[in-house]
């Protein structure tokens, strides 16, 4: 857990954060979102002492971080930046071991766990693992630079815009990922982005900042039902919430379910459980169908989804 | 190993040259026919570039710890204020005639190898420095963020990064102070320094200019010797620290 208490960042005379209150619960994702210089990064860079704070304290699982050595307690963070800054004088392989060779571990188990996490990441380790940064594509470089922050187990990540940098595609592809490895590592996660997409994918709670106060924190959907100001209102869309409110929904909520699950007939299309109503129903409009069958994980069907249902509840 | 060749061979012709000059007696005679003897024998050539090349180290390495000691004090948080005043004491050290550097260290040195070697650094140092500066500030600063960021302390960043990835540029500036000075050096033959500046200094006292000659040759070969070794050192170095360069 990592607790925020009155905490104000000041460069001179401006004030980049002031006084700030945030707590961030153990396993959860809480994505600091707002326009640039706003504070959102002062804010993260604050939580492993890369900035001083002017005022207040911050606590990570009750333990005041300025009492700690910052070497030890950056150790213990997963730190992932925009521009990944993968050391380009070490291979793959090496710039993943960076944390646990500065912990001293054994060779065979940084080598072990270098593979463990090259496949985590879906980089291959026999192909990648030996290459150096500047021969890879901007999206490994950032799986690098995930596995890198993971290599030894933190408690906690801390990722400062990490997809910012990317393209659209690569971008969608590693936020995939990042939910997927999310659901396995579990890590107490602060995630810093301009993109309120990205945030409402992502998050367990979002903290909405601007000019260096926190304006709402609260779930992707009482951002989206419920903003607190009109700044916040205009940051998630005015218009588009509906359909961002069913992009947070999965299809197993709405769906009429068999009463057991069948074979699917050969041929047949349609959507996965864990699928969002928005593209549930960008299907159904693009098919031109009134419902679609649902499958589970092992290509079971167990349902179906009806448009009229999605139109009538989803949002 | 193909590398390392043309450095070995001019080493070979530099050595060979330095020993063997008195074969080439009848070319210089056909160059300076007026005088009896045409081979410089006040001292061997061998002994002459042996000590020639042991100024030239010995006040390199000194320039050189110097500069990049100064460099990277100038580029740490602590040291930044001192930025300025450091590339000045630098930019003052080459623009300050290596002679007038003589004339001054001579009454408090004395005669012989010292003066020459504070001007030798003082001279060298402009080059390694500003080499330093500039590949320490050209690092990605992502690079060093995230170094920090992932728990190294300062001097980690500092060696395990920052310095192999300056190192090249660093070299560069060795390359470039050592090879100039190569050519300095040879003015300590005016102050009782034993150099290959002897024949040269000689041949202008007695108007011989095949002394001149072979003083100039030697020293014009030991800098493409110390040239083509430096260019064999930094591809060794791509090879190791910047694989993407070497491909």
């Amino acid at each position: 857990m990592i607790e925020l208490k009155h905490v104000t960042r000041r460069f001179g005379n401006a004030v980049a954060v002031d006084n700030i209150d945030l707590t961030i619960e153990t396993g959860e994702v809480c994505v600091l979102v707002g326009s640039s210089g706003c504070g959102k990064s002062t804010t993260l860079r604050m939580i492993n002492r890369l900035l001083p704070r002017t005022d207040g304290e911050i606590l990570v699982d009750g333990e005041d971080i300025g009492t700690m050595n910052p070497e030890q307690l950056r150790l213990n963070m997963g730190y992932v930046i925009q521009g990944t800054g993968l050391f380009p004088h070490w291979t793959v392989a090496r710039n993943i071991a960076m944390v646990p060779q500065l912990l001293k571990w054994p060779r065979e188990r940084i080598d072990a766990r270098v593979h463990e996490l090259m496949t985590l990441l879906d980089l291959d380790p026999s192909t990648h693992a030996n290459k150096y940064p500047q021969q890879l594509s901007g999206g490994q470089a950032q799986r690098v630079g995930v596995a890198r922050a993971l290599a030894a187990d933190p408690n906690i990540l801390l990722m400062d815009e990490p997809f910012g940098a990317l393209d659209a595609i690569t971008r969608e592809n590693l936020q995939l990922e990042m939910l997927r490895i999310q659901k396995q590592v579990r890590k107490t996660t602060v995630f810093v982005t301009h993109d309120i997409d990205e945030a409402l994918k992502l998050a367990t709670r979002i903290a909405v900042m601007d000019q260096g106060r926190i304006i709402q924190h609260d779930t992707p959907e009482n951002i989206l039902r419920r903003p607190a100001t009109e700044f916040v209102e205009n940051l998630v869309g005015k218009q588009d919430r509906g359909l961002k409110l069913m992009g947070l929904r999965t299809v197993r909520e709405l769906m009429q379910a068999h009463p057991a699950p069948k074979r699917p007939e050969p041929g047949t299309e349609g959507l996965r459980e864990e699928d969002s109503l928005r593209l549930a129903l960008s299907v159904m409009l693009w098919q031109d169908t009134p419902q679609v069958p649902v499958f589970n994980s092992r290509g079971e069907e167990t349902g179906v989804i009806t448009r009229e249902r999605i139109v009538r509840e989803g949002a | 190993m193909r590398l390392w060749l043309p450095p070995v061979l001019l080493a070979v012709l530099l050595i060979g040259l330095s020993t063997g000059m008195p074969a080439l007696e009848p070319l210089f005679h056909w160059i300076q026919p007026d005088k009896q003897q045409v081979i410089y024998e006040r001292e061997s050539f061998l002994f002459l570039l042996q000590n020639h090349v042991f100024l030239v180290i010995v006040s390199a390495a000194a320039g050189t710890l110097a500069a990049v000691a100064g460099g990277i004090f100038a580029t740490r948080p602590s040291g930044r204020d001192f930025l300025p005043l450091v590339s000045q004491i630098a930019s003052i050290g080459q623009t300050f005639p290596p002679v007038a550097v003589l004339a001054l260290a001579v009454p408090v040195l004395g005669f012989g190898e010292a003066p020459i070697l504070v001007a030798l650094m003082l001279y060298g140092l402009l080059p390694i420095l500003r080499n330093t500066l500039a590949g320490l500030e050209s690092i990605n600063p992502a690079v060093k963020e995230a170094a920090r960021g992932m728990g190294m302390s300062p001097l980690q960043v500092l060696v395990r990064a920052e310095l192999p990835l300056a190192g090249r540029v660093i070299l560069a500036g060795i390359r470039t102070s050592v090879t100039i000075n190569i050519a300095t050096a040879a003015i300590g033959s005016t102050i009782g320094a034993r150099t290959l500046g002897d024949p040269v200094i000689a041949g202008l006292v007695n108007g011989n200019t095949a002394y001149v000659l072979q003083g100039a040759i030697l020293i014009g070969l030991l800098a493409l010797t110390t040239d083509s070794l430096f260019e064999a050192l930094e591809r060794t170095w791509d090879r190791r620290f910047s694989p993407q360069v070497a491909g």
